[in-house]
């Protein structure tokens, strides 16, 4: 029984680092703030058990609808990198030479080694009021005063696309490379005109390739900082910055941990009924 | 009985290579022709001209009288069985087979009595609800047929559709096909690299190499005469020798074999013959039969289909003989000598 005890023996040498990655830097963290999240400080300075911390949520409107808002953008930000990716997806997998298609590949994925916040301070740079946008229009005479771009939502939107959108790129990629020509020439065959062969064939065929990218994305904007709290503006309070301020502006660990397990959850909660709505299966956007 | 496809000095030419030229023939409605050739060819992009996926470089494609210049894939009156089905592999059966329906903007209840009587005819009924990654590949090439046999198409095209399954479905399939072509009566215009495929199936054959049309016949004729050096090596199993000199009634291969052959027209340069053409044990007096002693190599069992493999005497000629399994031949062992005719007629030369 050689065999099995060497299997067995590869199994831990590979599951281990796994596991202790899972349950040093996710699990133990999260029973702590979960913990604590149910903790509040009473007249006496004691730690007692209490609900108030997620009830301060649902009671003051500032935090649920910081996180009404931050959902939706999340919501919007995830259609439009869809919007924006699939023609990207598309040429770089059925229209391109796989030469060039990897040439390109790499040029997006250079954002990505720089790191997001010098991308954020890039787009700082190019959309402020003396930035290289404005300057650009101004010269060219086409406005007077320069736009205001920069510490809007729009600046914010930008930010959290191009910080994402690569994700949404990959996984769409990947399923539209698995498509079959034929299967468009069978289509094209059986009469179907290009708007049918995309809503009907290709979109339908890649659907487990958008939704593995449409959860990472919007799982990525919604728990984002960095862009929200340096491009978008004051009106763009973003719910990780309630998060950020619970817990280093007040000093309220407590109230952060609840407000951590609740962004947690109700992301959660609004994948799930993506999901649902869209048939989709979670496991078959794992494969 | 009318044409339905004619192709017209039909040539397709890329960058530095030609891969159609000047292919020139006809099918009349309701036949089955086959275009027989082995991969590279040219028969693949010759049916993706007829369906509109290619463009011809030069000459026609015409269906009913009407040229099909300028017309794309899905206005055309043709469907096609793809090589590898290209089942649409998001839709369960009925969707599969629904799709090219709900294109042509017909009421619920036509398309659903068409996909009933489709599904009863491929024996597919029961299955609607099916994905079709759950099929056996039989079941799965009879979606694909039944997808395009439903939109009632002028011609239907197919590529190699049998490629895929394994030999005991395939031999099943051919005569499924074959029956059902018959009894519906489309045009069915077929190609492959399977000769066994063309022949058993087809009305018409025609034989492609090299971008050209050999020949095109009868599944018998092409067996039994064929026109062409490439068709007599190409279609069944036969036996190839190069010929050395020919004089007015001889021939000598380049291994020594001498056989007498009169009125001699041209100078042959290769010859053919068939191992079901060789008679054994002979009678001495068969009016023009040469008789001549060959000695077993080896014998070669495979049931109905077993060879010998053997010498011609007085040559370093190999010759492969049928050997018929039944008990007038029991005897016969490795190593000995037989006697073997071959009538006039089976010496095919070109």
């Amino acid at each position: 029984m050689d065999n099995k005890s060497n299997f067995n023996f590869t199994f831990y040498l590979l599951i281990v680092p796994v596991l202790l990655w899972l349950i040093l830097t996710i699990v133990i963290p999260h029973i702590e703030l979960f913990i604590s999240s149910f903790l509040v400080e009473d007249d006496m300075g004691d730690m007692v058990f209490s609900f108030d911390n997620y009830i301060e949520f649902f009671s003051q409107q500032i935090y649920w609808l910081t996180f009404i808002k931050t959902a939706a953008y999340s919501i919007g930000v995830t259609l439009l990198a869809f919007v924006i990716a699939f023609p990207v997806a598309f040429y770089l997998s059925k229209v391109t030479t796989k030469k060039n298609a990897g040439f390109l590949m790499l040029l997006l994925l250079i954002p990505l080694w720089v790191g997001e916040l010098v991308t954020v301070y890039g787009w700082m740079v190019l959309l402020g009021d003396h930035g290289v946008i404005n300057h650009f229009l101004i010269t060219l005479g086409i406005i007077e005063e320069p736009l205001n771009m920069l510490y809007t939502n729009f600046s914010m939107v930008i930010g959290l696309l191009y910080m994402s959108m690569l994700f949404m790129v990959i996984p769409v990629m990947s399923t539209l490379q698995s498509l079959d020509d034929s299967l468009i020439e069978a289509a094209c065959d059986l009469g179907a005109s290009k708007w049918v062969i995309f809503t009907k064939i290709i979109i339908p065929y890649s659907m487990p390739g958008i939704t593995s990218g449409a959860i990472i994305v919007f799982m990525l904007v919604i728990g984002d900082y960095l862009a929200p709290n340096l491009l978008g503006g004051k009106n763009s309070l973003w719910f990780t910055e309630q998060i950020y301020n619970a817990f280093l502006s007040t000093f309220n660990w407590n109230e952060g941990a609840a407000f951590g397990f609740l962004l947690l959850l109700l992301s959660s909660g609004i994948i799930w009924i993506a999901l649902k709505l869209s048939g989709q299966k979670l496991e078959k956007v794992g494969s | 009985m009318d044409k339905i496809l004619e192709i017209q000095n039909l040539s397709k030419h890329f960058d530095d290579f030609t891969a159609v030229k000047n292919v020139d023939f006809s099918v009349e409605e309701g036949g089955f022709f086959s275009i027989l050739g082995s991969s590279g060819c040219g028969k693949t992009t010759l049916l993706r001209i007829i369906a509109g996926f290619q463009q011809e470089s030069e000459g026609d494609v015409i269906i009913r009288g009407q040229s099909m210049k300028g017309i794309p894939p899905e206005k055309r009156p043709v469907n096609i069985v793809f090589q590898n089905l290209a089942l649409f592999p998001m839709m369960n059966v009925r969707e599969n087979i629904a799709f090219g329906l709900k294109r042509q903007k017909l009421n619920k209840t036509d398309i659903n009595f068409k996909i009933n009587e489709m599904l009863e005819r491929v024996g597919l009924k029961g299955f609607e609800k099916k994905k079709v990654t759950d099929l056996s590949g039989g079941q799965r090439q009879r979606v694909a047929i039944a997808r395009s046999l439903v939109m009632n198409p002028s011609i239907l095209l197919l590529d190699e559709p049998l490629g895929a399954l394994d030999r005991k479905l395939r031999e099943h399939m051919k005569v499924e096909l074959k029956l059902l072509q018959k009894e519906i009566g489309t045009t069915f215009v077929y190609i492959t690299h399977d000769q066994s495929e063309a022949l058993v199936m087809s009305d018409l054959v025609a034989v492609m190499h090299n971008g050209q049309f050999e020949q095109i016949d009868t599944p018998r004729n092409l067996y039994k005469n064929p026109k062409t050096s490439f068709v007599a090596g190409f279609v069944g199993d036969t036996n190839r020798f190069e010929l050395q000199s020919a004089s007015a009634d001889t021939i000598i291969t380049r291994g020594g074999w001498k056989l007498k052959l009169p009125d001699l027209t041209s100078r042959p340069e290769v010859l053919y013959i068939r191992p079901e053409a060789l008679i054994l044990n002979p009678d001495n007096h068969m009016d023009g039969v040469d008789q001549f002693d060959v000695t077993i190599k080896t014998i070669l069992f495979d049931g109905s289909n077993t060879k010998l493999s053997t010498v011609v005497n007085e040559s370093h000629e190999e010759l492969l003989i049928s050997l018929p399994q039944n008990a007038q031949f029991e005897g016969i062992s490795e190593g000995s000598s037989l006697k073997v005719g071959i009538h006039r007629n089976d010496l095919k030369c070109f």
